[in-house]
């Protein structure tokens, strides 16, 4: 027999190194700098989210207090001159209003709708499908059922379906305040079900795993095995779900904002500036729809490439 | 003496990758000359199926050929074009992978795949192809061949499948077979028969065959030389009994020494005191039912659905201290018998008693804090929870069952992982920054730190090279005289269970056929079975 010290000791614990070495000795750091797509979307899309999320700061006018807006200024071309002598760098729409401002406050709506959405959807569907994965038979074929059948419909029919519903509920005096939160439920609850299959599949691989029998030996409750062992397994794929599944939150959301069923007019997201703008679109004020539009596009696209980057960067069988 | 068929010289193969180059094979040179088996052996990552690979062309990118010759029967091929080299291989050179569940394609009878290979690489008719398809299967050692030709491979078994993927390598009479771990997918007596078909037909086709596999054992009933490869490099090389008697360089000696065989070597366990001894684990009429097609139809009407008995009226007993050892072939229920032991699958009918309680009989969380069993499993890969930190790991059975609480949990575990022979400062490391063996300990080092006295051991080695399975057999003798552990140790490696257990039971599709003191069995089997199991297996101590 051999003499067990001579396994090699391990080349782990020789070489202390920064959290920042880790990081750019990393397979996903290596992936992002060498993929330029990627490096732009990111850059995009952080830019984008920056100016919404600091809009308040940020912002040149603050283009929904009715005191500040001169209805004079109205239908200003991008970079023009007003008649109240101010230039606009993207123009105004037909009340006055600084395009540039609008579209900064009107991203902000999208993205905190879009990341709410898919967070609501993220945690319904990862807890449904962690719980139909893990304990199988009925609660699984119930789950799953139900899923099916919403992913048979468009997302955004689910979400007129319970928009619709919802606001039936409430009074119509308390709408335009719940409108957001109304919003956000209903594109949740139409996403979900992308999640909830993911982390299905992924949970029933990983519970046949002997780390999660060698927990059962310790007579652990299936919810702390499924919760401490199982799901921190499961979520590499619902990174990738959730950052493809913002991108469709934000275009659902400014769909529904479109058909004029989204956020009240008071505080108009992508969408409704969308709907406002195509009103003047052949009367010459191209540039009230063309920035909303241009600056959705920006974003969904930016983050649906990331989406797609992060997707191949974690899998390792396409890593090169 | 002519040139032979396969002539390799200082073969040096790079992946150039982005943390700098990894040298996979490092001036790697030999010969193979006709009807020669040469046994390429090695442990994983040696570079023995990279050899295989940068011979017929087909190593995966960025892997390539960055200096030495490879000649087929004198002719360069190294340097041929990929269009010639696609000629070249199947006709000139075929191929034998390990699984023959994937190197068939599914969706074509057998027939198909034998006649088209054929016709691509031998001007010949439809029919006469079928008739050299059938011939070569025949040859191959499938009983009515010309009835089975128009089967699927579904409906071929692991070993008749495997025999099929010879007919197809040596369908274009190939003057070379590289066959890369062809049996390490079957059992030891399906193994046995594949050796014999290889071996026979390259003494009669006269075909070299170079032989890829890590146990040594086949190499030694069928090869005619051995290259011995470590860590890219060709260690030693020279004919089979004179390296296995008289191995030169002191890696190939570490490696045969550390392989273990089914002949009684050195010290046997003490003799086993009278059966008065009480048993600590008594397993009594252990019986496990699956049902297999059941419809849902046939549930909601309380038919009785297909029932497949995995496990039949298994009974045995350990003593305290001691390791009982079980044996079977894949399908046999040995890994059932351990679930059901251990307490994680439910059985059908049947006790399993471990101190003095029924397992069975209680709540898991009783069981849990009862701690009367444990287990280790057979892949390190899949046992520990890559997610979590192996300090973590380790204390989790510490901290559920309360065993101790603040710093003296982290004192704990760094005391299991000396034990193991880890440092303690790995504990804030990741599974995944382990090798196979480093993983198997931490997971020996869980077992343990609920303090357990019998532990259930699923396959602990057969995932692991076989010099580090020597030093985890070794560790797991030491930890059970050390702490008078008791163990069930389930293999389907006989010189394992006769290395370590003292008493051991056959378990041949779910029934135990023979049950008894481990050298009695070993010596003088009674049943068929195990008589047929102990010569299936290729053993070095053969080479005489």
């Amino acid at each position: 027999m051999t003499d067990p010290t001579t396994e090699p000791t391990d080349p782990v614990i020789s070489t202390p190194r920064t959290r920042w070495q880790r990081v750019r000795d990393s397979d996903i750091f290596w992936s992002y700098s060498h993929s330029p797509v990627t490096i732009i979307a990111s850059i995009v899309a952080l830019g984008l989210i920056l100016a919404a999320a600091f809009a308040p700061w940020l912002a040149p006018h603050t283009p929904f207090q009715p005191a500040t807006v001169n209805l004079m200024d109205g239908f200003t071309p991008p970079g023009g001159e007003s008649l109240s002598g101010e230039t606009y760098l993207l123009g105004t729409d037909d009340q006055g209003r600084d395009m540039l401002s609008t579209l900064m406050y009107g991203a902000r709506v999208s993205l905190f709708v879009g990341f709410s959405a898919t967070l609501f959807a993220m945690a319904l569907g990862v807890s449904l499908g962690l719980a139909a994965g893990y304990r199988g038979g009925f609660l699984d074929s119930l789950i799953m059922r139900i899923a099916d059948v919403q992913l048979s419909f468009p997302a955004i029919l689910i979400a007129l379906l319970i928009f619709g519903v919802a606001q039936g509920l409430i009074p119509a005096a308390r709408q335009e305040q719940t409108a957001v939160w109304v919003l956000i439920l209903a594109i949740g609850l139409s996403n979900w079900a992308q999640f909830a299959r993911t982390v299905r599949g992924t949970t029933m691989v990983e519970r046949q795993k002997d780390y999660v029998s060698a927990a059962r030996l310790l007579g652990r409750h299936p919810v702390a095995l499924a919760i401490r062992h199982v799901l921190p397994n499961v979520l590499g794929p619902v990174l990738v779900i959730a950052t493809i599944s913002l991108a469709l939150a934000i275009i659902e959301e400014a769909t529904l904002s479109f058909l004029g069923v989204g956020v009240p007019p008071t505080q108009p997201s992508l969408g409704t500036l969308i709907r406002i703008g195509q009103r003047f679109l052949f009367s010459g004020e191209w540039w009230i729809l063309a920035f909303p539009a241009i600056t959705l596009i920006l974003l969904a696209l930016s983050v649906n490439l990331l989406g797609d980057w992060l997707r191949d960067a974690l899998n390792p069988r396409l890593r090169k | 003496m002519n040139a032979p068929v396969l002539s390799v010289r200082d073969l040096v193969v790079d992946f150039p990758l982005r943390r700098g180059n990894f040298r996979a094979l490092d001036g790697v040179s030999f010969d193979i000359a006709r009807g020669e088996v040469l046994g390429v052996v090695g442990e994983s990552g040696a570079g023995k199926s990279m050899t295989g690979s940068a011979v017929i062309g087909l190593l995966e990118p960025p892997g390539q050929i960055t200096s030495g010759e490879v000649h087929l029967s004198g002719a360069r091929i190294d340097t041929l074009p990929e269009e010639q080299m696609q000629h070249l291989r199947g006709k000139r050179i075929g191929m034998v992978m390990q699984d023959p569940l994937t190197s068939l394609n599914p969706l074509f009878t057998i027939g198909d795949q034998l006649v088209e290979t054929i016709r691509q690489h031998m001007p010949l008719t439809e029919s006469q192809a079928l008739e050299r398809a059938i011939s070569l299967l025949e040859e191959a050692g499938i009983p009515d061949a010309r009835q089975r030709i128009n089967a699927y491979p579904h409906q071929f078994s692991g070993g008749m499948r495997q025999r099929v993927v010879i007919a197809l390598a040596i369908a274009a009479d190939p003057e070379l077979v590289i066959a890369d771990e062809p049996t390490s997918a079957l059992d030891v007596s399906v193994q046995a028969q594949i050796i014999r078909v290889l071996k026979e037909l390259c003494q009669r086709r006269g075909t070299a065959i170079m032989l890829i596999t890590h146990d040594m054992g086949v190499i030694a009933q069928i090869a005619d030389r051995i290259m011995v490869m470590n860590a890219g490099k060709v260690v030693e090389t020279g004919p089979v009994a004179e390296i296995i008697r008289h191995p030169r360089e002191p890696y190939t000696k570490k490696l045969i020494g550390s392989i273990p065989t089914i002949a009684r070597s050195g010290d046997a366990p003490p003799p086993a005191p009278e059966d008065s001894a009480p048993a600590f684990v008594d397993v009594r009429g252990l019986t496990k039912d699956f049902d297999v097609g059941s419809r849902v139809i046939s549930r909601l009407l309380r038919r009785p659905g297909n029932v497949f008995r995995a496990v039949n009226d298994v009974s045995f007993r350990i003593r305290k201290g001691e390791t009982y050892g079980l044996v079977g072939e894949s399908g046999s229920g040995k890994s059932t018998c351990a679930r059901m032991i251990a307490g994680l699958i439910e059985p059908t009918a049947g006790r399993v008693v471990v101190n003095g309680m029924d397992v069975w009989s209680v709540s898991a969380a009783q069981r849990a804090r009862s701690r009367a069993v444990q287990m280790i499993f057979q892949d390190p890969y899949a046992s520990l929870n890559p997610r979590w930190r192996v300090g973590n790991i380790i204390a989790e059975p510490i901290r559920v069952l309360g065993l101790a609480r603040g710093s003296e949990v982290e004192d704990r575990v760094a005391d299991l992982l000396r034990k193991v022979r880890l440092d303690p400062v790995v504990m804030r490391k990741f599974p995944h920054e382990f090798s196979g063996g480093q993983r198997q300990r931490i997971a020996i080092a869980r077992a343990l730190s609920s303090q357990p006295e019998f532990i259930v051991c699923d396959e602990p080695t057969s995932a692991l090279d076989v010099s580090v399975q020597a030093q985890v057999l070794d560790l797991m003798s030491e930890l059970q005289s050390e702490f008078g552990l008791t163990y069930l140790l389930i293999s389907h490696n006989l010189a394992v269970i006769r290395q370590m257990a003292n008493d051991v039971g056959v378990l041949h599709r779910g029934v135990l056929v023979e049950s008894g003191p481990v050298d009695a069995i070993f010596d003088h089997p009674q049943a068929d079975y195990t008589k047929m199991l102990l010569d299936a297996v290729p053993d070095l101590a053969e080479v005489a």
